[in-house]
């Protein structure tokens, strides 16, 4: 590994997330070896990299979800305000509250549209029906839905087309006003103008939120990404700014990978 | 032949055959159905519903404190099965995933979902019709729950284990904890199911007798008190049916089409509401 992928992977004192040798086991089985970098505040990371490589592992560490499974256990340290997202102490819900999470499939609570928004958001907070009106109406703003579903936020969320779900599912993220939002794969089963929609979206997010998002796609790693990570075989192989890596990769493997020569 | 003519034949045989077989089954169906409609739609009228099972050799009367009795004793058990049965299934389901206890649990259900009935309303006779020195609706209906609750909760837990996987950390995703998933999200997602699975435990519990025979007995006259013997449906039937009065032989038939009736009027609803709520 060279030492540069290394060095580029501290973002320092703006890092919303700073993760320091994490391995991450899957039984016997280890997912991810010795994984070091930063997520930038208000920024977008990209990880990218083929099938089985911990991309999705990885982003299932940063809120703990690989804690619902018995037998899948991470170790070392990830950094978030000061604390350690790992320390067995660590309130899992609350992680969770601030480091939101979208997932492949659009997966709509069977509830209705306003209840989707608002079951997350009564969670942490006690608010009047005038208060939870607003957040919904501010969040399905943020989502760019709110238009769309403004007449009929009574109707069951499983109602709208696959595209209005996934917008839903990051409206719902952002409602409870997380300080990080994840995204795994959030557009791969969408058509390409939902997947439009999705990505001008993340990049209206970021000024707000701290964003990682998992891609197999790597154009769209380039288009709306500010860093992005290459990993192979559970291992981070280089990671710096985009445009860096894209044009200019420093190793051989991530150049291979971006000139599709495997992968 | 060709090989082509012979497909053909092969394909009419086949046909043919299960033709004959669904024949047969549907017409023993339908003779049982009309001779239960023929025989007992005479007997339900107006006094039927509102006089009392008569005494020997007295003429006409009807069924009141039966289907009262039944009712009573069904509704409790539907009372106590269904949160229980729920709770147990979302247990095993989200979990007793991997525990010693919910395994034995699972298997002690799958016991009693085949045990006779006979057995279990022994078992609730020597329990409490001996102990509590006798019979009542309380043992009627505590039998009747044995019967009906391993029937909730595998319907449940069943139920329960086709939700996604990524519908339930989607809802641990905003900070939700275990039981509000459980409850707010999972089940929720299949509640048509879990209902359906309810009202087939009623329509199971409903025309059982042999439970009955031991626990709630039976009584002639109209009475609400559980802690007495209490008329029933399948029960009075079960005595009418094989007396040699003709009034008490034509009371049995309307009852038997009655709770004929009834559990069809379940399974007809539970089938509505499981399509309704199953293709959005």
């Amino acid at each position: 590994m060279p030492a540069t992928s290394r060095s580029a992977a501290q973002i320092g004192e703006h890092a919303a997330l700073q993760v320091r040798n994490l391995d991450f086991y899957y039984g016997h089985f280890k997912g991810l070896n010795a994984v070091n970098l930063d997520i930038a505040r208000h920024r977008v990371t990209a990880f990218i990299g083929p099938s089985g490589c911990g991309k999705s592992t990885l982003l299932r560490t940063f809120n703990r979800m690989y804690d619902l499974y018995p037998g899948q256990r991470a170790e070392g340290e990830i950094l978030f305000r000061g604390m350690n997202l790992l320390d067995k102490k660590q309130d899992v819900n609350l992680v969770r509250a601030k480091i939101g999470m979208v997932f492949q499939k659009p997966t709509p609570f069977p509830m209705t549209i306003y209840d989707n928004i608002a079951f997350g958001v009564r969670l942490y907070e006690r608010f009047s029906k005038s208060e939870m009106d607003d957040r919904v109406e501010w969040a399905l703003r943020k989502a760019a839905l709110w238009e769309e579903v403004k007449d009929k936020l009574s109707q069951s969320g499983l109602s709208l087309s696959g595209g209005q779900q996934q917008r839903l599912c990051i409206a719902r993220a952002v409602a409870v006003k997380p300080e990080i939002v994840l995204l795994d794969e959030p557009t791969s089963a969408l058509d390409p103008i939902s997947t439009a929609k999705v990505e001008e979206l993340i990049n209206e997010l970021k000024s707000e939120y701290s964003i990682a998002i998992v891609t197999h796609n790597m154009q769209q790693a380039g288009r709306i990404s500010d860093y992005t990570a290459f990993m192979y075989l559970g291992e981070l192989i280089e990671f710096g700014p985009t445009s860096q890596l894209f044009v200019k990769p420093t190793v051989k493997h991530t150049e291979d990978y971006i000139t599709g020569r495997f992968g | 032949m060709n090989v082509y003519g012979r497909r053909l034949l092969i394909n009419r045989l086949g046909i043919g055959v299960s033709m004959i077989a669904m024949a047969f089954g549907l017409a023993a169906l339908m003779w049982i159905l009309w001779t239960l409609f023929s025989r007992g739609f005479a007997a339900l009228s107006w006094d039927f519903f509102t006089h009392d099972t008569p005494a020997p050799g007295s003429a006409a009367g009807g069924l009141r404190n039966a289907i009262v009795g039944s009712l009573l004793i069904v509704g409790l058990t539907t009372g106590v099965s269904t949160p229980i049965g729920i709770l147990a299934g979302i247990y095993l389901a989200e979990f007793g995933d991997t525990s010693k206890f919910a395994a034995s649990t699972r298997f002690v259900t799958d016991i009693m979902l085949s045990a006779p009935s006979i057995v279990i309303g022994l078992f609730v006779y020597a329990l409490m019709v001996v102990t509590l020195g006798g019979f009542s609706g309380w043992a009627g209906s505590v039998a009747l729950s044995l019967i009906a609750i391993p029937v909730v909760v595998r319907t449940t837990e069943n139920m329960l284990r086709l939700v996604p996987a990524s519908l339930r950390e989607a809802a641990f995703a905003v900070g939700a904890p275990r039981w509000q998933v459980s409850l707010k999200v999972s089940l929720r997602s299949v509640r048509a199911g879990v209902v359906t699975g309810i009202l087939l435990a009623i329509a199971r519990v409903t025309g059982e007798t042999a439970p009955l025979l031991f626990t709630a007995l039976n009584n002639q006259f109209f009475s609400t008190d559980m802690s007495q013997p209490m008329g029933n449906l399948p029960v009075v039937i079960f005595q009418f049916a094989m007396s040699p009065y003709d009034n008490w032989v034509h009371l049995a038939w309307g009852g038997a089409l009655l709770i004929a009736l009834l559990v069809l009027a379940i399974n007809v609803g539970a089938r509505l509401l499981f399509r309704q709520t199953n293709t959005p």
